[in-house]
């Protein structure tokens, strides 16, 4: 048995290489796999770093208004009222704007992009998409102070109000910043990245459910439809799930549109007040204790929102590809 | 004959109703890139006549002066961007280098899933939590908590990007040098991160390009400075932070000025992006 493993050494004759060389020393790897191990269980330190620190912040604001901070919309620091309402309210009015605007637009191109336009546009366009998910939130902010609500205050805004003016939503006077506005504006940030998720769900559909759909003859917008869109359902609502994540907790633009006004009102006209803007406006004013433990509890709903949507949006995702992964196999 | 007419009016119809169906896509991509070109247009219209050798080379002036730059600013973010990179890019590019080399498919699932989480959270929360855990403590904005919210934001980017690259070395790679000998950690310097580094380096100029744009984590943490930044304990200006206090200013001079630095940032911004892509360009050739 020896002889098998070890080669045998015969006196006189160099020693093989092999049997020369000391045995390698893996510290070195033990160490390298643990520095390793230890940046990438950053990502789990982030997530209960800033748990710990949200609830931290907010701890005695949460043990005097409980539950009764997300209901009550009383925002009055120099009372020291604290509610949270008319923020959630807010952030949730324009993120769903956003989205009305937002998904029906963004499915549409990425439907264009995979399915319908001639090969030599496709690439160009993605670009261009890329290059609109570049452009920083505060210079969104600043052309929509400039260019976008003025325009809106000109035309679509009087228009909206001359034919849906009978409904709750479009009434009262036209200031410019605005709940519309600030759907308006998010709408713009979450177009590229719902485009780009759903562009890659719809090219994951094989070759094969649109060959089938052509093979009974149907048209390219049939075959959109039938065999690409409705396959594609379950991680294209993934897409746009993610892109709900992204409009809750955009802050910059908004802030500068909105018109920071923490009220509850049905008027889209009217200007509201979103989570993320209250943190940015007043975070660095907060003049008492209970002030800052307040901003923290709006910042821990917030992070607690944001987290429970793209965990949602990730699952959706993962369990698309990981399907089409298995398929691709069988 | 009456069949068949009906037949191809039918199909007529269905034709038409394709062709439409791509006209509305057609129409519904042009619409979502407008903002691009009217954002472009506007920039260059209100803010080149401002951008000029005063602008990178002068402090802000007071409100009603005229002139003045954003000089402050401008190497405050590349300042604030170096400290984000110190801490950023070797927690990214390792944890990035473990989860494809090494870890069991269950763990280096849930951390993947949590890098994917984080970079969904808003950038926001990340000036929240730096202002708890820095400010508060040392009792001050200062260059460093901002830094720390750029790298918190810089840190699950360029894991995932990192991940991505190095899985598609060929295993081979790794094989050939295992064979040669050469132990584990050094294949996985030397050979693997050597073939992937393009990528990598692609990943990390994107996370910058990213976070350089960022101002909600710096409205409070590293909060902005009028003057010249000599202590990085001290608060600091930096791009973004000073295009919104112009921007939501009531003077016309520092909306210029707002103007011209966002046309600065934006421009800073595609530069790295076209960098990107000419890096890349070259990657359908070569094996990363």
């Amino acid at each position: 048995m020896e002889a098998a493993t070890a080669p045998a050494i015969t006196p006189g004759e160099p020693l093989s290489t092999a049997a020369a060389m000391t045995a390698p020393s893996r510290f070195g790897d033990k160490a390298f796999e643990w520095l390793t191990f230890v940046m990438a269980l950053s990502v789990v330190v982030l997530v209960v770093l800033t748990g710990w620190q949200l609830w931290h912040g907010s701890a005695i604001a949460i043990k005097k208004f409980g539950f009764h901070f997300l209901t009550t919309s009383t925002w009055d620091p120099v009372a020291d009222e604290f509610g949270a309402l008319p923020f959630i309210y807010g952030t949730l009015v324009s993120s769903l704007i956003a989205l009305l605007i937002a998904v029906p637009l963004s499915i549409a191109t990425a439907a264009y992009l995979t399915e319908l336009a001639p090969l030599w546009i496709r690439q160009p366009l993605v670009s261009l998409i890329e290059m609109l998910a570049a452009i920083p939130s505060v210079i969104l902010g600043l052309w929509g102070i400039f260019v976008m609500i003025p325009w809106l205050r000109d035309y679509p805004f009087p228009w909206l109000k001359r034919l849906f003016g009978w409904t709750p939503f479009f009434t009262g006077p036209i200031y410019g910043p605005s709940m519309l506005a600030g759907g308006i504006i998010i709408a713009v940030m979450i177009v590229p990245i719902i485009t780009s998720v759903s562009r890659e769900i719809l090219r994951s559909v094989p070759d094969l459910q649109r060959e089938a759909a052509y093979g009974l003859g149907a048209t390219r917008w049939e075959a959109t439809r039938i065999a690409v869109l409705s396959y594609a359902k379950k991680g294209l609502f993934g897409a746009v799930i993610l892109g709900l994540g992204r409009a809750l907790g955009e802050t910059m633009a908004v802030t500068m549109v909105i018109g920071n006004t923490p009220q509850i009102a049905a008027s889209l006209f009217k200007p509201g007040y979103t989570l993320a803007s209250v943190l940015a406006n007043e975070f660095s004013e907060a003049t008492t204790d209970l002030y800052l433990q307040a901003l923290f509890g709006i910042g821990l709903v917030l992070f607690g929102i944001t987290i429970l949507v793209n965990l949602l949006a990730q699952l959706l995702l993962r369990s698309i590809t990981v399907k089409s992964a298995t398929r691709a196999v069988q | 004959m009456t069949m068949h007419f009906e037949r191809t009016h039918h199909h007529t119809w269905r034709k038409i109703k394709s062709a439409l169906a791509s006209f509305i896509a057609f129409a519904s991509a042009v619409l979502v890139i407008a903002p691009l070109g009217l954002v472009f247009f506007y920039l260059i219209m209100n803010g080149a006549s401002s951008v000029n050798w005063d602008f990178f080379t002068k402090l802000p002036a007071p409100v009603g002066a005229v002139g003045g730059g954003m000089a402050n600013a401008i190497i405050g973010s590349l300042e604030l961007l170096a400290l984000a990179g110190a801490i950023g890019i070797p927690i990214g590019v390792l944890g990035g280098v473990y989860l494809a080399e090494y870890g069991s498919a269950r763990i280096n699932s849930i951390l993947r899933f949590l890098a994917d989480v984080l970079n969904g959270v808003p950038s926001i929360t990340w000036g929240v939590v730096v202002y708890g855990l820095v400010v508060l403590r040392f009792k001050g904005f200062s260059a460093y908590a901002g830094g720390l919210a750029l790298a918190f934001i810089m840190v699950p980017l360029i894991l995932r990007t990192t991940e991505e690259v190095i899985l598609l070395v060929p295993n081979g790679y790794r094989e050939a040098s295992l064979a040669l000998g050469v132990s584990r950690w050094k294949t996985i310097v030397h050979i693997v991160m050597k073939t992937a580094s393009k990528g990598i380096i692609t990943g990390i100029l994107l996370a910058l390009a990213r976070v350089g744009g960022e101002t909600a984590p710096l409205l409070f943490t590293a909060f902005g400075n009028r003057f010249w930044n000599h202590n990085l304990n001290e608060p600091i200006a930096a791009l973004p932070l000073q295009i919104f206090t112009y921007a939501i200013s009531p003077y016309d001079d520092w909306h210029r000025q707002a103007w011209a630095g966002a046309l600065v940032l934006v421009t800073g911004v595609f530069c790295v992006n076209v960098l990107v892509r000419i890096l890349t360009r070259g990657r359908a050739a070569s094996v990363v």
